[in-house]
This record gives structure tokens, sequence and C-alpha cells, in this order.
């Protein structure tokens, strides 16, 4: 199971290099987004992960405790 | 969504997945900085009073009007340990008795709204209140929207004030 973290996590992991991912739907990242952050939407995830790279750590986010 | 996607990136074997599980919302509910076609609208988070005074649900209430009228205020949010929403005590409440507990005296379960809504969307509510209270979805305060500091936040839209993302 993926480490669950807190704003503080994602801002210290960021600064070391983590790539942060909304997986929302690509309209409502395009409306609003953390910065710096990529779009990969759920349902999008097997054909856009090649965007990724596996050497380094990977946020997911969404709108909330959803 | 945000647990399908970590548990799907763990097998197509991505071994340092996290999960960020209080979202953009609470992102956005901070301040920080965010990106996009709308992020320089003002959302209800944006106004909202971040100073508003809390209490815990077993202070007294002559501590507590001692400590809220001194800060300029005239209400006070309830909340637990951390800080999710159990009531408000209003000025008629803060007056009441002095020795008693915050719980007896509070207005339980108050309206409240989430942080992203658009300032607008707030605006059919604050016609029939004063304010409302800002919370995160699991119940947390964020702050205190007021009707004033909402109209001028809109009326700050209506000048292009709002118009540059942050």
């Amino acid at each position: 199971m993926a480490t669950e973290i807190r704003r503080e996590d994602v801002q210290a992991l960021t600064t070391d290099g983590a790539q942060l991912v909304e997986v929302l739907p690509r309209q409502q990242y395009e409306q609003e987004h953390i910065a710096g952050a990529l779009s990969i939407p759920l349902s999008r995830l097997e054909q856009e992960v090649g965007r990724l790279r596996r050497d380094r750590a990977v946020i997911v986010y969404c709108y909330d405790y959803q | 969504m945000s647990a399908r996607a970590a548990a799907r990136l763990r097998t197509l074997g991505f071994e340092r997945v996290f999960r960020y599980t209080p979202g953009k919302m609470d992102w956005f509910a901070s301040g920080l900085p965010r990106e996009g076609t709308m992020a320089g609208h003002p959302r209800a988070g944006d106004a909202a009073r971040r100073d508003v005074p809390t209490c815990q649900w077993r202070e007294r209430l002559g501590d507590v009007a001692r400590r809220v009228r001194a800060a300029g205020w005239d209400l006070c949010v309830v909340v637990d340990e951390e800080a999710v929403v159990l009531g408000l005590l209003e000025a008629a409440a803060l007056d009441g008795d002095p020795t008693t507990v915050a719980e007896d005296a509070m207005r339980p379960g108050p309206t409240t709204f989430r942080p992203h809504l658009a300032l607008e969307e707030v605006t059919e509510p604050l016609k029939r209140k004063e304010h409302v209270l800002i919370t995160t979805s699991n119940g947390r305060l964020v702050g205190m929207l007021l009707r004033a500091d909402a109209e001028r936040h809109i009326g700050e839209i209506g000048k292009g004030a709002h118009t540059a993302s942050r």
C-alpha cells in the first residue's frame, strides 16, 4: 500500500525530486492544480505512465479524501 | 481515486509511491501556489479569516469569552483536539453562565462550506447570515468567511484585481 503523506511531506519530497501527479480528469486539472504537478488522469494511467521516471518517487493526489 | 492510482502505479513497477490524501483542497486551503485557468479566482478559503477564535469543547465560557473579546471578536468556534468543528458560540452564548462548558452552550452543527468554492457560490447563504464557516471535507476548520469580506473580494473581481494567477 502507498504511504499516505501530508502537505509538509509533499513539499519536502518534491524538493528532493519527487514527481507530483494529479489523477483527476484533465479538465479539472486545467482549471486548477498544484503548481508544478503533472496531469495523468486515472483513466489514462496505463497510456501515460511513460511520462514518469521510475527512479524517482511519485506522489499522487486528487481532490480531497476520495 | 488517488488510492487506485497509487495501487496501479505499484503494480506497474513503481516502488516509491505516495498518496497526498488531503489532496489539492488541502493545498489550496493553505494558500500554497496553484496554477490553471481558474487559479487567480478567489475561493471561499482565500477570503476566510484564519484568525477566528477557537476553543475546546470542555473550556469554560468565562475563560473563552475573555480570550475571544480580547482578540476583538464576538464569537468562537468550538473544535475538538483535531480542529474538527463541533459548534459555534455566538455573542449571546458567550454572555452566558461563565462556569458552563462550551459544549453545553454552543450551537451544534453549524453549516459549513468547502474552501475551494468560488466566492459567488457562497453568496446566497451569506445573504441570510453574517458569516459562514469554511472547513475541509473532514470537518477541520479553515476559517470564517464574513459577508463583508466576500463582498469586497467579489467587488475586486469586477475591477479585475484577481486576474493574475497565483
